[in-house]
Formats: C-alpha cells, structure tokens, sequence
C-alpha cells in the first residue's frame, strides 16, 4: 500500500486518499443502484415517484438525526438517546402549544429543550468523565420517562394546529415536499462544513487521536461538549417536523431510532472508534437502509423478517469495511 | 556564557498530587547547541519537557527565552514562542494528512471560518522539504513509522523554530533510521536551532551531543560538555551510584556444555524462507540481530506456536515436542516475551499477582474451579523477591509501576511456569539504565541455572554485552552466526545489512531466501 503511494505521482496524494474515502460511497452508490433495477423489474410500483416520494420523505427527518450522530461518531462519541430526544422535542413543544403558546416559539423551547439534554449529557462526559455510551443510555431512560411524566402516559392529539405550521411537515413545493427541502438544505450545510469548516476540523482531529490534538492545543472537551450538544440540537429540531408532520405528540415515538440511525452512519463509513466518516456516505446509509425497506414492504415480506434482513446488512457493511481496512494496513 | 544563553530553567519544581515530579530544577541551553538530557525513568525529563512545551504550568520557578521572562501558557504559546517538542510516543492523528498534523496547532488558532486546503498544503511542505520528501498531502495511517516520526518533528518544527526538544526519538526507529535522523539533527543545528535530545542510549548521546545534563528523582544533578566525560561518568551519576559493569560476565568456555536445550530444525512459515534451524545450548544467552522488519519476532513466534508453521521440528532436551499452539509451547517449558509490552504483553489495569498468574492459571485453580487466590499471592510474592521489583506490594496495579518494573513484571510472568527457554523479545525497549542492569543480570542468572536464554534486540551493545552467541536474521533467514569474541557492532551491520553473508556453518545456515 506504502508503495503503490508512492508509485503515483507526488501532489496527487491528496487525490488518492479521496478516491479511497468516496470508495465507500461508490461501492454504496453501486449497490442501491443494483437494488432498484432488481425491484424495478420485481415489482411495477417501484419505479414510480409516489414510491420514491414516500422513500424520501420517510429517511428526510431521520436523516437531519444521522447528520448529528455522524458528527457525534466522527468525535468518538454516540448517543444513543437520540429516539427520546426527538420525542422529547416533540412532547414539550405540544404540550406547551397545548397550553396556549404558540407553536412556533413551542417548537423553539422543545429544540432549546433538547439542546439541554445534550449539554447534560456534555457535562457528565466531558466535566465528570463518564463515556458517551452510558451516559446517552442513561438520558434515553430518564428522557422517555419525563415524556411519559409531561404527557401522562397518552398521545397528545395536536389537530388544533394552525395550518402554517403543519406546513412545514405536510406541505410541498409543487411535487417536492418541504421535509425534503429542509432535509437536503441540512444535509447539504453540514457536509460543507464537515469537509471545509475550521471548526469542523477540530472534531476529525478530537476523535482521532484525542492526546495528538491536546498537544496542537485544540480544546478537545469542548469540541466533544457542542458535538455532543449539536446532536441533540438537531435530534429536537427533528422531532419539531414530526410534531408538524404528524399532528400528534406520542410518548412512545422514536423508540428503538437510535439503533437505525447509527446503521446508517455506520454503513455510511462513519467508525465507532471515531476520526472517520462523512454526511454524504451517512445518507447513503441511510437510503440504503430506506430502499431495502420499501422492497421488502413491496415484496411482501413480513415484518418480522425485514428487521433481522437490516441487521444482516449493517453486519456485512460492517464486515467489508473492516475487511478493506486490514488489507489496507 | 548566559549571554549565549537561549533558554535558561530556574528553581522549577512540580509536583502531581503528592508526587513530586521537579524540585527546584535549573537548566540551560545555549544557542545552536544538542544537549541531552539524561536520567532515569521517574527523574523528570518528560516534566521539564512538557513544562517547556506548555503542556503542564510549573508550580515555581522561571523560564528565561532569550534573555526574557516568560510564561509558557499553553502548546500554542510554546509553538508561537518558536518552541517544539516532539513527544516520545507518535501522538499523531492518523486519519488526517501529514499537512493537517504538522499545521494543526495553526490550523487551531485561525481566525478564518473555513479551511485553505491549498494553503494548507503549501506551507506544510515547507516544513516537511527541510527533513524529507514526504507528500504532505498523504494521510499519516499510510506512513512507515520512521516517516511518522519525522512528521512528529516536523510537527515540531515551525518556520520560526528556535528550540527544538526531542523526546527518545530513536526508541522506534532501526539502525539506518536512527542514522537517517541524526544527520538531519545535525543539520537543524547548523541551521541554528537549539536542540534537547532525550535518550537513554549512551552511544547517541556521545556521538551527537555537546554537552549533556542529568536528572536524578526529580532534581538537577550535573551539566558536563561531552568532551570531558564517559559514558560510565554519566550513567554513575544517572544512578547516583556506581555501575561496575554495565553487562554481567558472560558465560567461560569451559563451561559451555554443548548440551542443547533447544534444537529448532528445518523450520519454516508462510511467507517465510524455507529451512530455519538452529540450537541453543544449556546455560547459553542467544541473542538473535538484524534489523527491524527482518522476521526476527517471526521466526520465534513460530517456534512457539503464536504463528501457524508450514514445517520444522523443535526438540526440547534432546526430546520431540509437538508445538501448534502457544499454549503447547508453555506446557513444554517455552515461553516468549513480546516486544510490545503494553499493546501484548501485560494487562496494565491489573495487579502485578494476577499478571503473574495469566500464563498457567490451572496450576492455581482449585478442584471446585475456582482461583485458589492464597496461592496466587504467594507465587507473585516469591518471584517478586526473587527478581527484586520495587513497587507498593503485589496488589499494586501494573500500571502505575515504572517500565522497568513492568518489564521485570512480565518476565515473572514467564518464570511461574518453571521454563527450560525463555526467548524475550526487546526486553529493555524503554527501561531505564538501572533497571536494564538488573534484567541483564536476571538473565544471566537464569542461564547459569541452565535455561535456555534467547535475546532479540535492536540495540547493538546490548547484544554485543549480553550474548555469548549472536545468530544475525535477514530476511527472515540465518545470514550468520558470531561467537563472543567475533561480536561487534560492525560485523552484526555488515550481515544483517547484507554486505556479507557468511555461510561458516552448514548445519545452521541451511537456505538462505
């Protein structure tokens, strides 16, 4: 590998390494395409915009969570309280609309709300030291409790919504959605800051050699402290669309998210071990994950069986990229 | 002399917690000089260190930088201050490029939203065209580690750098490397940089330095110009006693017996050349030369059944035993030290009783199954005494011990289970010159209670001083074998490098790849 480095010409190096990192991208790329031309001729309702409308809109507010999580990875970090966060977001800004606000500045205070958690969750990792796996198991527990505590145990119906705000869920540009607006307009900021941000830098640096960027004096807990914040930030954000989008606030809803979200960047690229990952690969991840689900809904397959598929997927992407991984070292 | 003066300690102390790591240090650099800085591990070397490069606030003292007072608040002060250190371990960021890591520090304090990648790459090859032709635009992950360490230099090094402090540079690097890495020290000082030079290898220091200052237990011992002392003068002072040897007496030939303990035939592994064989004799220290990468770990690892091999025979006292795992090799009596002591060699959280068990834990294991802890403690107890490591107790966690220690702990380890061979791999990688002292003496002393002892070490006076027979590997392959009174530096070069191949003896020198 050091050779065949070496063997291409100097000053293309940088090149190289972006070939190597958008492998991944092509390689999923390659195989969603695969995918939809196998269901295009399994199924005649595949290829239809209804069909890829639906697609779209059911990953565009999940995937504003993935942004977050994949940022959150790239540190080192992961949140797995991202599902009640969403909730959380959504049931204090309902219920505050409830008690007469209106709903866009409930909608603020359930996103400020959110952001709370996440600077919670940013003291006791970076203040007391906990690690970010137990302290985000921790505040999902305790953040789908105080959902169940503020709604009582029972939907919060939200009907009463003026139809400006359900808008923002349910209303469209001509045949494009507004979530898939918001969502490409999200995805597209922050993959732009990921790859040229000074700050965005930083969390590459943090997460992968944590003592290399204390010594180049990088504030490496305070990075992990608003990484860790902006996650829940955008969780909360997302959870507002749902509210708009669905009209209810459900004390049980976004429960077991996390675990797809984390697929996602996951298959997208993004380590565990942090230092790596990007936006792009993460909604591939995702998209991926979304047209394995539609062709099985279209296929028939039972729901049962559609978990355990996904699960075999994150399993082999998984397997390859640690497979490719060893090769290259 | 003060007028020449760069950078000038005074009366620095710090301690952490109770522990005081600095009372009351001075030191001073000259302009454009090297100056090592020596002592053992503990005596605060790396304090002083990071205190200079801003990584850690002294508790007292002043810190002069031409002539001025300053304070040196963080990394980026130091680095602005035209300060670099270049740390003992590689602390680089592997995902990102060579570029990224040497400007990082710059690239932390900018003020522009958005990051200049053209730029970027254009300064951080200036840097990096004064050591190497390294593209900067490479990712760290695809860099051998001797190109790591001249990034970490690199690092080190920005335009303005005035002081320059490294940090046993040469730890991880091979011969050639080592050599690569001076000359270009050397040239950075006529270029007029001030440079530290940490390192525990009396040979570097005395060919590469001017003058050269000791530490002992946290405080300032002597500075002396290198012209006017030996090595023996300053490893006396590193100890605060006398070393009356250095290497402990090696084996008489009258007393070598020709009995093989280890007879290792035909061996081979994959990827490996075909044909190994070699013997190693009672009461005989074998050491094992060459250079880094030269399959010298390999073919002991195969031995011992830590890699899969493709054929050979290995006879212990004369007898067959079959060795297809690691464990096979223990119950044999064949044990091995990794290189690695901290990656593969001990488990750091765990106290020094439960790392001596690990190797043979059955043997403590009562009939219900369970850990017969009594004798845990009481085998830890024994063999600490025996091989004398100085530490809390055996509860102590094997972490908080010196290198030393740790490495003493290890190869208690190996001794729990009674072995007839013991081959060791590095086993002074990083340990102070008293405690390397006293593992060559162990070793001795094990040889002469008849085990079979094998050395691997990159470190050419050690297997000079200790061995009483050297086998030189290239290429995976026995090039050459010295006795104890052909062993120098020169002639383990010449065939672990390939200038010579000596074939004296067919019987170990089979197939040469």
């Amino acid at each position: 590998m050091d050779a065949e480095i070496k063997a291409s010409a100097p000053g293309l190096g940088w090149r190289n390494w972006l070939r190597l990192g958008s492998m991944r991208e092509a390689g999923l790329i390659a195989i969603m395409l695969a995918l939809c031309i196998a269901m295009t001729f399994a199924s005649p309702h595949f290829l239809t915009w209804g069909n890829f409308r639906a697609m779209l809109m059911s990953f565009s507010i999940e995937g504003i969570v993935v942004v977050g999580m994949t940022i959150l990875l790239i540190v080192g970090g992961i949140d797995l309280s991202v599902g009640s966060v969403v909730c959380f977001s959504m049931v204090v800004s309902g219920a505050l609309f409830l008690m007469g606000l209106d709903p866009w500045t409930a909608s603020l205070i359930g996103i400020g709300a959110s952001a709370l958690v996440g600077a919670t969750m940013g003291f006791f990792v970076t203040v007391i030291g906990l690690n970010h796996f137990i302290t985000s198991l921790a505040a999902m527990v305790i953040v789908r409790g105080l959902c169940l505590v503020i709604t009582k145990g029972t939907p919060l119906s939200l009907f009463t919504l003026p139809p400006g705000f359900k808008a923002i869920g349910q209303g469209s540009f001509g045949n494009v959605p507004y979530v898939i607006v918001i969502f490409v307009v999200v995805v597209a900021i922050f993959d732009f800051l990921l790859r040229r941000a000074t700050a965005f830098r930083k969390v590459f640096y943090t997460g992968s050699n944590e003592k290399a960027a204390q010594f180049s004096g990088i504030k490496t807990k305070q990075v992990k402290f608003w990484v860790t914040v902006l996650c829940s930030t955008l969780a909360g954000f997302a959870g507002v669309i749902y509210m708009s989008r669905f009209g209810a606030a459900t004390p049980t809803f976004g429960a077991g998210m996390e675990l797809n979200i984390i697929a996602a960047a996951v298959i997208g690229g993004a380590s565990l071990n942090g230092g790596s990952g990007t936006i792009f690969g993460a909604i591939l991840g995702m998209a991926l994950l979304s047209v394995v689900t539609s062709s099985l809904i279209l296929l028939d397959v039972s729901v049962y069986w559609q978990d355990m598929i996904k699960g075999c997927i994150l399993l082999a992407a998984v397997s390859i990229d640690h497979f490719l991984h060893r090769r290259k070292s | 002399m003060t007028a020449a003066a760069i950078l000038e300690i005074r009366d620095i102390s710090k301690s952490f917690g109770a522990i005081k790591a600095l009372t009351e240090v001075d030191f001073t650099l000259q302009r454009g000089e090297i100056h090592a800085l020596c002592g053992e591990n503990g005596a605060g070397k790396s304090t002083l260190m990071n205190i200079i490069a801003g990584i850690v606030q002294p508790d007292d003292g002043t810190i002069r930088l031409e002539g001025r007072d300053v304070t040196i608040a963080s990394p980026s002060v130091a680095q602005r201050l035209g300060i670099g250190l270049v740390h003992q371990e590689i602390a680089l960021c592997q995902d990102a490029t060579v570029a990224e890591n040497i400007l990082m520090a710059a690239i932390n304090n900018r003020r522009a939203p958005l990051m200049s990648f053209r730029r970027l790459y254009a300064d951080a090859q200036k840097i990096m065209d004064l050591l190497a032709p390294i593209p900067v635009e490479t990712p760290v992950a695809d860099l051998s580690i001797s190109n790591q360490q001249l990034v970490e230099i690199a690092k080190a090094l920005t335009l303005e750098c005035r002081v320059l402090m490294l940090d046993e540079p040469t730890a991880a690097l091979t011969e050639t490397e080592a050599q690569r890495l001076f000359a270009i020290v050397r040239d950075l000082k006529a270029r007029g940089i001030s440079i530290v030079y940490i390192s525990h290898r009396m040979a570097e220091i005395f060919s590469l330095c001017d003058r050269v200052t000791v530490f002992r237990d946290g405080r300032y011992v002597a500075t002396d110009f290198i012209a006017s002392v030996t090595p023996k003068e300053v490893v006396r002072k590193m100890v605060g006693r006398e070393i009356t040897q250095l290497y402990p007496q090696k084996l008489s030939p009258e007393r070598r017996t020709g009995r093989p303990v280890l007879s290792v035939g035909n061996l081979s592994y994959r990827e490996g050349p075909d044909g190994i064989s070699f013997t190693l004799g009672a009461g005989e220290i074998l050491g094992i030369g060459g250079l880094i990468g030269a399959g010298r770990s390999e073919m002991v690892q195969t031995v011992c059944g830590l890699r899969p091999k493709v054929s050979g025979s290995v006879e212990l006292n004369g007898k067959p035993v079959s060795i297809r795992t690691y464990s096979d090799a223990v119950r044999a009596g064949l044990v091995y030290l990794s290189e690695d002591r901290k990656a593969s060699g001990l488990f750091l959280d765990l106290s020094v009783a439960s790392n001596i068990s690990a190797l043979d834990l059955r043997k403590l294991t009562t009939p219900l199954g369970l850990l017969d802890r009594r004798a845990e403690a009481k085998q830890a107890s024994d063999l600490v005494e025996r091989h004398g490591v100085r530490m809390g107790g055996i509860e102590t966690q094997v972490s908080t011990l010196s290198g030393g220690n740790q490495q003493k702990v290890a190869i208690a380890r190996l001794l729990s289970v009674g072995p007839k061979v013991v081959i060791l791999d590095e086993p002074t990688r990083g340990v102070d010159v008293g405690a390397k002292v006293e593992i060559h003496r162990l070793l001795r002393d094990l040889a002469e209670q008849g085990v079979g002892v094998i050395v691997i070490s990159s470190e050419l006076p050690e297997l000079i001083g200790l061995s009483d027979r050297v086998l030189v590997i290239r290429e995976g392959a026995i090039v050459g074998e010295l006795g104890a009174d052909e062993l120098t530096e020169e002639a383990i070069m010449l065939l672990a490098s390939g200038v010579r191949q000596q074939r004296s003896n067919a019987r170990h020198v089979q197939n040469v790849a």
